[in-house]
């Protein structure tokens, strides 16, 4: 419903970049699903299914979540994270520290794992890695196309949103490896056939092993999305930095919580934006140098990497200094 | 039957005709009395709400769940109504079938993909500029200029062939008409649409698209699996549509803007890197698009008023664009102003992907003009172009003076 709690864009002042922790529900063994909210309640950025969102948590990791939720409801996210004992301390903060009332930053949502136009689909997860699968079964539903879902997990206490999948009857094979030992690929597979599509998430030697299963299909029919906790590199800051502005020769100083383009604006220098979500494109900036903290939805890892540009209405700085074509 | 009360006690009613030739002449004293009555309006004409404040306008564009557009953009509802055309997998699609036209479309037309144009286009800008200066410094903008630039480097950027390039004009005029009642527009067009749809559509297909541009780069997209092969003519041919009149009427929109405000064609001449937003100023204070439809999902509550599902809502984007309630002096043409966050191209799920294209075919148009022209004004008497859609010119005779 419409009504006074709705954003507006363009309004300066709005933090677009975080997100609060509204819910923490524990969901299976080792995995809780965090719902979380625009600080105002407002609309989030719109997604696909396969997107995923980065969030800088309050110890500095920035983490990549599949979103797992429904895009119906455009208030909130859900996403579901494993507790890995072994990993470098996101998930353990996540399930340990993160509480709900928390606020932790926000880039994208981004989707480098989109469901490509198919007849029919088959689905394989393999842990954790059903959250981006989710959104993929329901819109496959949605279509009315055919689908089959292969869930494979440690043991079934292990193995989340089995109450969710349990709506779609025969659809959903639930394989437990203490139950049914691996996966048997081939046979869910059957005869390669045309127009068919395989999604595959899930830890690296089942994604492996899927490769070698989908050998003899079509070119193209398999899509994958590794589903390592991906560490990326420098971590967030949390400090000012700088913003130098070389053609008009000015410099700011970027506080946390103040958009770069607010504060390019506050120096008196125009950049024109629309969305203010980094979806649009239209505030795209040449970089000439630093480095940007991207948390648009529009580059992907190696435009990313490339450090040219950045969307500065919520793209941020990892480097003390950024100098911008302005 | 139509009803002439409101179907809602304490809703607002005009009987007014947004699509009648007097309001297509001059929309703005509608666009003020529909802001004033409230933040929704029934037209008791044709059984719709309609939405001309920012806020309003601003939350129904972006709320696709509960505004869609697969129902048809246009007064014509989908649901109950054959469409004239087959519906376009963009425009008047929901998710989730618009998401894959939409990333393809979002990568094809993206600002990354257009750096290639950008050298190529100015260069083109600067010849025809000079073409028309060297021909004298009256003449008649529309043609001279705002269609010659995009159908100079519109269809070769698409790929088309060099023949019937002169049908994208009146295929996308009728487009736009067909969103609006079937009135005499609707009628004027209707003869030629079997002809202009086949040869547009003949242009969608692989065999006709020339390597490089934006038709082949769609059916690359096909060949890698994010499209189906019949996905892709339909998405060329939003490109046909939406691509060449829009541009059009937007360069005709700033270049009347700047006739009329000679103080803000020397700010531009000063500082030539105002382009961008001298456009985009230009799209809010004319809004090339003036209005688009949406189609209830379910009952939505717009101030006091619960519209019931299934219900059609007329936005106008115009109206939105000169919001006192938004926008300071909104009647001003004025190249200080930040104009972001106008609903000129649309907002949300559907806004343009075709703007970056639109914004860098006005920005090379201006900064050649800007090199050249000391001071443009009018010449003549202007005379409107009417379309159920579009704020369009048919003449704009202009005297320049050279720099
Ligand atoms: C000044 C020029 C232009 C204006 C004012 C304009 C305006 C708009 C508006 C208002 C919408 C939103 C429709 C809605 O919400 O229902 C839109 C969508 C669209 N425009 Fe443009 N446009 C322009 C130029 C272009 C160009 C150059 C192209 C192609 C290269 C283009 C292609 C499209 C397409 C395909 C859509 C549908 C997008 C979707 O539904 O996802 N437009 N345009
Ligand atoms: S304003 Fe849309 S990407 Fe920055």
């Amino acid at each position: 419903m419409l009504g006074v709690q709705q954003r507006r864009a363009g309004r300066a002042g709005v933090d677009r970049a975080v997100v609060r922790v509204a819910e923490k529900t524990p969901v299976a063994d080792g995995v809780v699903t965090l719902t979380l909210a625009a600080p105002d309640g407002g609309r989030l950025p719109d997604w696909t299914p396969g997107a995923h969102v980065d969030l800088t948590l309050d110890n500095g990791l920035t983490r990549q979540y599949s979103l797992c939720g429904d895009r119906w409801d455009a208030r909130s996210y859900r996403v579901g994270v494993l507790l890995e004992p072994a990993g470098r301390g996101g998930s353990a903060y996540v399930h340990q520290q993160l509480e709900p009332g928390h606020v932790v930053g926000l880039g994208g949502p981004r989707n480098d794992f989109p469901l490509v136009p198919a007849d029919s689909y088959l689905f394989v997860a393999g842990g954790i890695g059903i959250t981006p699968v989710l959104p993929m079964v329901v819109q496959a539903e949605l279509l009315r196309l055919d689908w089959r879902l292969l869930y494979g997990g440690r043991q079934r206490s292990s193995m989340a949103f089995l109450d969710e999948l349990a709506a779609h009857g025969d659809r959903v094979q639930v394989r437990p490896q203490d139950e049914h030992g691996l996966l048997d690929l081939t046979g869910f597979l059957g005869e390669p056939r045309p127009g068919t599509r395989v999604y595959g998430c899930g830890p690296a030697p089942l994604l492996t092993a899927l490769e070698g299963a989908c050998a003899g299909w079509p070119p193209r029919t398999l899509h994958t999305e590794r589903f390592v906790a991906a560490e990326r590199g420098a971590p967030v800051r949390t400090t000012p930095f700088e913003v130098e502005l070389h053609r008009s020769g000015r410099t700011v100083t970027v506080a946390p919580g103040t958009s770069v383009l607010d504060a390019i604006a506050g120096a008196g220098v125009e950049v024109l934006s629309s969305c203010r979500q980094g979806t649009c494109g239209t505030c795209e900036t040449t970089v000439l140098a630093g480095q940007p903290d991207h948390r648009d939805a529009l580059l992907d890892d190696e435009e990313r990497a490339a450090a040219d540009c950045m969307y500065p209405c919520v793209s941020r700085s990892c480097s003390d200094r950024l100098v911008l074509d302005l | 039957m139509t009803r002439t009360t409101s179907p809602t006690a304490g809703l607002p009613v005009s009987d007014a005709d947004p699509f009648g030739h007097e309001v297509l002449e001059d929309p703005l004293p509608l666009h003020e009395q529909l802001r004033e009555a409230g933040p929704v309006t029934w037209l008791s004409r044709y059984d719709v709400h309609a939405l001309a404040r920012y806020e309003e306008v601003h939350a129904a564009l972006v709320d696709w769940q509960q505004f869609q557009s697969a129902a048809g953009v246009s007064l014509s509802n989908f649901r109950t109504e054959e469409p004239w055309r087959p519906p376009s997998l963009l425009l008047e699609a929901d998710p989730p079938r618009h998401d894959a036209p939409r990333r393809v479309l979002t990568s094809v037309l993206g600002p990354r993909a257009l750096r290639q144009l950008r050298e190529r286009w100015a260069a083109d800008a600067e010849e025809l500029v000079d073409q028309v200066l060297a021909e004298g410094t009256e003449f008649d903008a529309v043609p001279a200029l705002s269609q010659a630039f995009p159908l100079r480097v519109f269809p070769d950027a698409v790929g088309l062939g060099p023949d019937g390039r002169e049908n994208l004009l009146p295929y996308g005029d009728h487009a736009f008409n067909a969103f609006g009642p079937s009135n005499d527009l609707v009628a004027r067009g209707a003869p030629r649409v079997a002809e202009l749809s086949g040869w547009v559509g003949e242009q969608c297909r692989r065999e006709s698209l020339a390597e490089g541009g934006f038709g082949a780069a769609i059916w690359a997209a096909a060949d890698r699996g994010d499209l189906t092969p019949q996905q892709a003519p339909l998405v060329v041919r939003s490109l046909l549509t939406a691509g060449v009149d829009t541009t059009v009427h937007g360069i005709s929109a700033v270049l009347y803007a700047f006739a009329t405000n000679p103080a803000q064609w020397a700010r531009l001449r000063a500082d030539p890197s105002l382009a961008r937003v001298a456009f985009d100023e230009a799209i809010r204070w004319e809004s090339p698009v003036q209005t688009f439809f949406r189609t209830t999902t379910t009952a939505v509550r717009i101030g006091d008023t619960v519209v019931p599902e299934g219900h059609k809502i007329l936005m106008f984007l115009a109206a939105a664009n000169r919001d006192p309630r938004r926008w300071t002096d909104p009647d001003a043409f004025d190249l200080g102003r930040d104009p972001s966050g106008h609903v000129g191209f649309g907002m949300g799920l559907h806004q343009c992907v075709g703007q970056h294209v639109a914004r860098l075919e006005a920005e090379s148009v201006l900064t050649a003009l800007a090199r050249r022209v000391a001071r443009i004004e009018l010449a003549g008497p202007t005379r409107r172009h009417h379309n159920n859609t579009l704020r369009a010119w048919d003449s704009l005779p202009m005297a320049v003076q050279l720099a």
